[in-house]
């Protein structure tokens, strides 16, 4: 990196370099994909095992079954039916608490982005101070009186008591301000020209040009709920309503009697959120990134 | 069409439609909350009656060790994860938009992927490395140097090793994207001018890379301080459940968890959270106006 030497030196040094920096990051990623590689591997041996000897990195083939996941498909006697039965019930919970998450709280986020960017009118300001003030206070501070109040509105135990609270996401809101801002706003009224109603240039005109602020937030949403915990936790109180994350955590016991299924059940439970992840991961860049930039 | 509807349909009116949803969110689900919390945090609850009691629950909690040790807990946490996920990740963005790195995107994609497993996973996982059988991982790592196997999660310094290898390995990925999309937005052509004025590499990332990443950098300083504040369900996970030997694991929400969830007890629990509220904001005010960020732009 240095301005002396010839030409070669430099081209060496360069090569040299380019090896030492390529090589730290697949040191890294070696890193990062141990342990969830050490638990894949451990997925493939019995549950005490794990309870026994920890969990390390163990090539022993030779000892592996895919017993873990007979048990958890239910193929591997009655107590196998009933943690089967229960498991993908709570893996139905998540999927669809995710799917309804995703959907609601991006169509809101969208039309409250839309209203506090494409019109000039009075509060516009304060309003879009407000969602910024919304960000600074911890939602664990509001936990308890959201539950309390949760309880009263007769939502407890109910998705819509999950969900409510959280739909008007300002980190959301913020971001699709933010794509919306760099579009033009001639668009509108060619649209008013035409005679398309408010609402109608809101669904017809803007929605199509802001897909990929849709695709990058939806993943983002989709990962959020799909592993949120803390909060599904208070609301949800039967155990048929648990979601995936809930569940699997009232399998970690102590006793280590289940962990064939927590450690097969943990593995299989990262699978849609890396579906999503693989597919959409060049638009979850962009969505994350959205406050970094700007500020 | 009706004087109603076309109000309805008029610029004016609209825009309010639009923000309406928010706006009742804001009123139901964050205002009401927050000033029941206030409220609730100078009263007693129990089953039903609530009677105020002034700033006892205040006053109680300066005297409270449990609390002092949770607040000393989640400030260190946040503390040394400022250290760690800060520079770390910054200059492994610097390094990851360098000419030299190749096959960037295999690694931003890998690195991203511990952020997409929950806490309750990759803290079994994490509990699972550092438990203290013979075989685990960690004290494999120890028989390997000649050490006889530790019990990580029992004694503070061993176990915030874990917790903090936790954050790290959740969230470097996160944070050094961040960096990565703000170097993309400096201008390429100040590198190349501070070439021609005979920067070396060091130069060019003290004078170019820093300052102008700023904005990105005070991003990710205020959203490790609330999570590092606020953390909980790692330390949950990490010792399954809601206590840790001598506490080393209890955070302020932890406390606020256990008072609140535990012990039904929602006054105090709510003065735990206004003191998590308070410490946060002035540790975000301090840490703004060190940045520069209320000085006016020229």
């Amino acid at each position: 990196m240095n301005n002396e030497g010839t030409p070669r030196k430099m081209e060496s040094n360069h090569r040299l370099a380019s090896v030492l920096a390529t090589g730290l990051f697949v040191i890294l990623c070696g890193f990062i994909a141990f342990p969830l590689l050490a638990g894949l591997l451990a997925s493939f041996r019995p549950g005490r095992e794990l309870v026994q000897n920890g969990l390390a990195i163990n090539f022993d083939f030779s000892t592996m079954t895919v017993d873990n996941y007979k048990y958890l498909f239910g193929l591997a006697g009655d107590n196998s039916k009933v943690d089967s039965a229960k498991y993908f019930m709570w893996y139905k919970n998540s999927l669809i608490l995710t799917i309804l998450t995703v959907i609601l709280t991006l169509l809101v986020c969208y039309f409250v982005a839309y209203g506090l960017t494409m019109y000039k009118f009075r509060l516009q300001g304060f309003l879009f101070f407000l969602v910024i003030a919304t960000m600074c206070v911890p939602f664990e501070i509001l936990m308890l009186p959201l539950y309390q109040e949760v309880t009263a509105l007769k939502i407890i135990n109910t998705r819509a008591g999950v969900i409510l609270p959280g739909l008007c996401a300002a980190s959301t809101i913020f971001f699709f301000r933010q794509y919306m801002q760099s579009l033009p706003k001639e668009l509108l009224d060619a649209a008013r020209i035409d005679g398309c109603t408010e609402y109608g240039i809101s669904v017809k005109i803007m929605m199509p040009i802001t897909k990929p602020a849709f695709a990058s937030m939806a993943i983002l949403c989709a990962m959020g709920s799909w592993n949120n915990m803390l909060w599904p936790m208070l609301v949800f109180r039967d155990t048929s309503k648990f979601t995936l994350q809930i569940g699997l955590n009232t399998l970690l016991t102590p006793y280590g009697n289940n962990y064939d299924l927590l450690i097969a059940g943990s593995m299989f439970g990262i699978i849609p959120i890396l579906v999503i992840y693989l597919i959409f991961q060049k638009y979850l860049i962009d969505g994350m990134t959205a406050g970094a930039v700007k500020g | 069409m009706s004087k109603f509807k076309k109000l309805f349909y008029s610029q004016k009116v609209a825009p309010f439609v639009f923000v309406l949803p928010f706006i009742l969110s804001l009123l139901i689900f964050w205002a009401y909350p927050l000033i029941s919390g206030i409220i609730m945090s100078f009263q007693d609850i129990s089953f039903g009656s609530r009677s105020f009691v002034g700033t006892a629950h205040y006053s109680k909690l300066l005297k409270d060790k449990f609390f002092i040790t949770a607040v000393s807990n989640s400030v260190e946490y946040m503390l040394l994860t400022l250290v760690l996920m800060i520079p770390i990740p910054l200059l492994l963005a610097v390094l990851m938009e360098s000419r030299i790195t190749k096959a960037k995107g295999v690694w931003k994609v890998i690195m991203y992927i511990p952020a997409l497993t929950s806490v309750v996973i990759s803290g079994m996982l994490f509990r699972m490395m550092f438990s203290e059988a013979a075989g685990s991982q960690m004290n494999q790592l120890m028989a390997f140097l000649g050490r006889t196997p530790i019990a990580w999660l029992k004694t503070k310094w061993t176990a915030w090793i874990a917790l903090l290898l936790l954050c790290m390995w959740r969230w470097t990925g996160v944070n050094m994207l961040y960096f990565v999309s703000g170097l993309k937005s400096i201008d390429g052509s100040l590198y190349e001018s501070a070439e021609i004025d005979g920067c070396n590499a060091k130069q060019k990332f003290w004078y170019v890379t820093l300052p102008l990443i700023k904005p990105t950098t005070i991003y990710v300083i205020t959203i490790s301080v609330y999570a590092g504040l606020s953390m909980f369900l790692e330390s949950f996970m990490l010792w399954n459940g809601n206590s840790s030997p001598k506490n080393i694991g209890l955070t302020i929400v932890g406390y606020l968890y256990k008072r609140g969830i535990e012990k039904n007890d929602l006054g105090y629990a709510c003065a735990v959270g206004m003191v998590l509220m308070i410490i946060a904001l002035v540790i975000n005010v301090i840490q703004l106006i060190a940045t520069g960020t209320f000085k006016k732009e020229d």
